[in-house]
């Protein structure tokens, strides 16, 4: 069987925070497709963008204890995280114990006092949402289940930094056809267009929103999503469909605040994949979380008499 | 994109005389052009072996100036002041106060790696900048930024509980840098959501949050993980010759 059908599901910080939206939409779409997920029991935060800056290894423990749970404790050999910030610390801490040993004796004494079995580089595969769509069912498999094609909207797919950033710890991309790209990364576009959705051509797919300093120091965020936002509109875009839970957050507070602080207006909508995924599956808005986005969505789906 | 380029003279060191003769010809305007010696003698070698002693900086010996870094970095596309390779030559020169010319805008970079991403010789510039911001603080030469308080903010709750919570992370940040809690477009946004979603006002400003979030059984990992930030930052001290 696909191994990619069933898979140990981490969640993360933020999709039982404000993202809960992305949560919810990744189950429903995941029930949708016949596609399982069997949540990581127990989990901690991965330690984001931040605790590194404390101690880059204290955040390969956070992330290496994730991975022990889902390998030790639930036998799985797949761990999808549809959060940027988690996958990419999950698949950093996988480089680096594999790689250095100085890692791999911080995460050792650590493992050991906190109580559990300590992480091995090679006992899981860390993969993101997207890969979790594109390989446990792929784009032919998805068109046959599109009720509701998104024919006429008009998407700017936005994968952020993270997600393809630095690429020696995704050793699995830039490896021809059928590999992610990490220049121009295209899962999140593939999907959408087998929904029906037409993508446009936007330059800015991994360009950066200042999340790092979204409230340290926030006008330059403020300053790089608008770029963001104006480039997506410049490209035609009615929405940017997004895969990060901090990715998309960035873009809506900073949209508000743009329009606050700066009287910058901008009207394009931020939906996450897997809503408009869902859209398309025939799933109401609501059911998707819709409704608890910041930029209002609903608007647009109703004059693409999408819902 | 062209490569970003930090001239080395200052423009307040480049002397025109306006008005100039020598020896009866008449030199006045850029004819008369000189810059202004300037001796170097407050060299920090140990400066590199410092920045290397923190996370983030191991591999700065490895830089050989191609700019890549500069070139692909998104708060030098916002602010040109904003150099890393210029700093990392400071800081392998042991240009001390030269760099501290550019103290207060260190800390901003936003980890976005374009700059690994493009750097051929795995300097990761990014962990350099890291470490440059906190060598400043750990030498006093800046206060903590808003940056690290938040850093610090986080890691506290993760070190607690395991999970953070994102409202009550709002709240302890705005608190250790003495900002309102209610700014205009916070307020707005909440509102936004608020027309849809009253529950979610809320939870993001934290008025309803009496639910923490926490990962059971953590308190030995937590204890674990303190006492190794605390051995690395007194090793780390070392380093600096701070004890
Ligand atoms: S990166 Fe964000 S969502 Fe992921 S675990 Fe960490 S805080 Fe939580
Ligand atoms: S785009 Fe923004 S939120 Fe997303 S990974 Fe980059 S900095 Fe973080
Ligand atoms: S890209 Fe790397 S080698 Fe080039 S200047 Fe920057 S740090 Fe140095
Ligand atoms: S990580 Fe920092 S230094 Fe590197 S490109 Fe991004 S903002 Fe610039």
């Amino acid at each position: 069987m696909n191994k990619y059908r069933k898979v140990a599901y981490y969640p993360g910080c933020a999709l039982e925070g404000t993202a809960h939206a992305y949560n919810r939409s990744t189950k429903e779409v995941g029930k949708a497709l016949g596609l399982e997920l069997d949540e990581v029991k127990n989990w901690n935060c991965c330690g984001a963008m931040e605790v590194k800056n404390v101690d880059p290894k204290v955040q390969t423990y956070l992330s290496s204890r994730v991975m022990s749970i889902a390998a030790n404790e639930m036998g799985a050999d797949v761990v999808m995280a549809p959060c940027n910030g988690c996958y990419h610390n999950l698949k950093k801490a996988e480089h680096d114990l594999a790689q250095d040993a100085g890692s791999r004796e911080v995460v050792e004494r650590i493992s050991q006092k906190a109580g559990h079995a300590t992480y091995r580089a090679g006992q899981v595969e860390t993969i993101h949402a997207l890969d979790w769509i594109k390989h446990g069912l792929g784009e032919e498999g998805l068109k046959r289940k599109v009720k509701n094609s998104l024919k006429g909207l008009k998407v700017a797919n936005y994968y952020g930094c993270m997600y393809t950033r630095p690429r020696h710890i995704f050793p699995e991309k830039d490896k021809g056809p059928g590999t992610e790209s990490t220049s121009q990364p295209h899962f999140m576009d593939d999907l959408l267009e087998a929904a029906g959705a037409e993508n446009v051509d936007f330059p800015l797919k991994t360009a950066c929103c200042g999340g790092a300093h979204t409230l340290s120091d926030s006008d330059i965020s403020t300053k790089l999503v608008l770029n963001i936002l104006r480039a997506a509109e410049a490209a035609g875009a009615d929405v940017i469909a997004t895969e990060c839970p901090t990715c998309h957050s960035g873009l809506e507070m900073h949209q508000v605040r743009a329009e606050k602080v700066f009287g910058e207006k901008t009207k394009v909508k931020m939906l996450y994949f897997t809503q408009l995924l869902g859209i398309a599956l025939g799933l109401s808005p609501r059911k998707v979380g819709v409704h608890e986005n910041v930029s209002d969505g609903i608007a647009l789906l109703k004059d693409k008499e999408l819902a | 994109m062209p490569i970003h380029e930090q001239s080395l003279i200052r423009p307040e060191n480049l002397k025109t005389h306006d008005k100039l003769v020598l020896d009866g010809v008449d030199v006045s305007g850029h004819w008369s052009t000189f810059i202004e010696p300037r001796v170097v003698t407050d060299y920090n070698e140990a400066l590199q072996e410092e920045i290397a002693a923190l996370p983030g900086g191991e591999h700065i010996h490895r830089c050989w100036q191609c700019g890549s870094c500069t070139n692909s970095c998104t708060v030098n596309a916002v602010n040109p002041d904003f150099n890393p390779r210029f700093w990392i030559y400071l800081i392998r020169m042991g240009m001390e106060s030269e760099l501290l010319r550019d103290k207060d805008i260190i800390w901003q970079c936003v980890s976005c790696n374009k700059c690994t991403y493009a750097c051929p010789r795995d300097v990761f510039p990014e962990g350099v900048m890291k470490a440059t911001a906190h060598w400043l603080e750990l030498q006093g030469h800046t206060p903590k930024s808003k940056s690290t308080l938040f850093d610090e903010e986080f890691t506290e709750q993760v070190m607690a509980t395991g999970k953070i919570e994102e409202g009550r992370i709002i709240r302890g940040f705005f608190a250790k840098t003495g900002q309102a809690l209610m700014q205009d477009w916070l307020v707005e946004m909440a509102k936004r959501l608020a027309r849809r979603l009253p529950i979610k006002l809320g939870f993001l400003m934290g008025w309803a949050t009496i639910f923490r979030p926490r990962t059971r059984g953590w308190s030995r990992a937590g204890e674990a993980i303190e006492e190794y930030v605390h051995e690395q930052q007194a090793k780390q001290r070392k380093a600096l010759s701070l004890e």
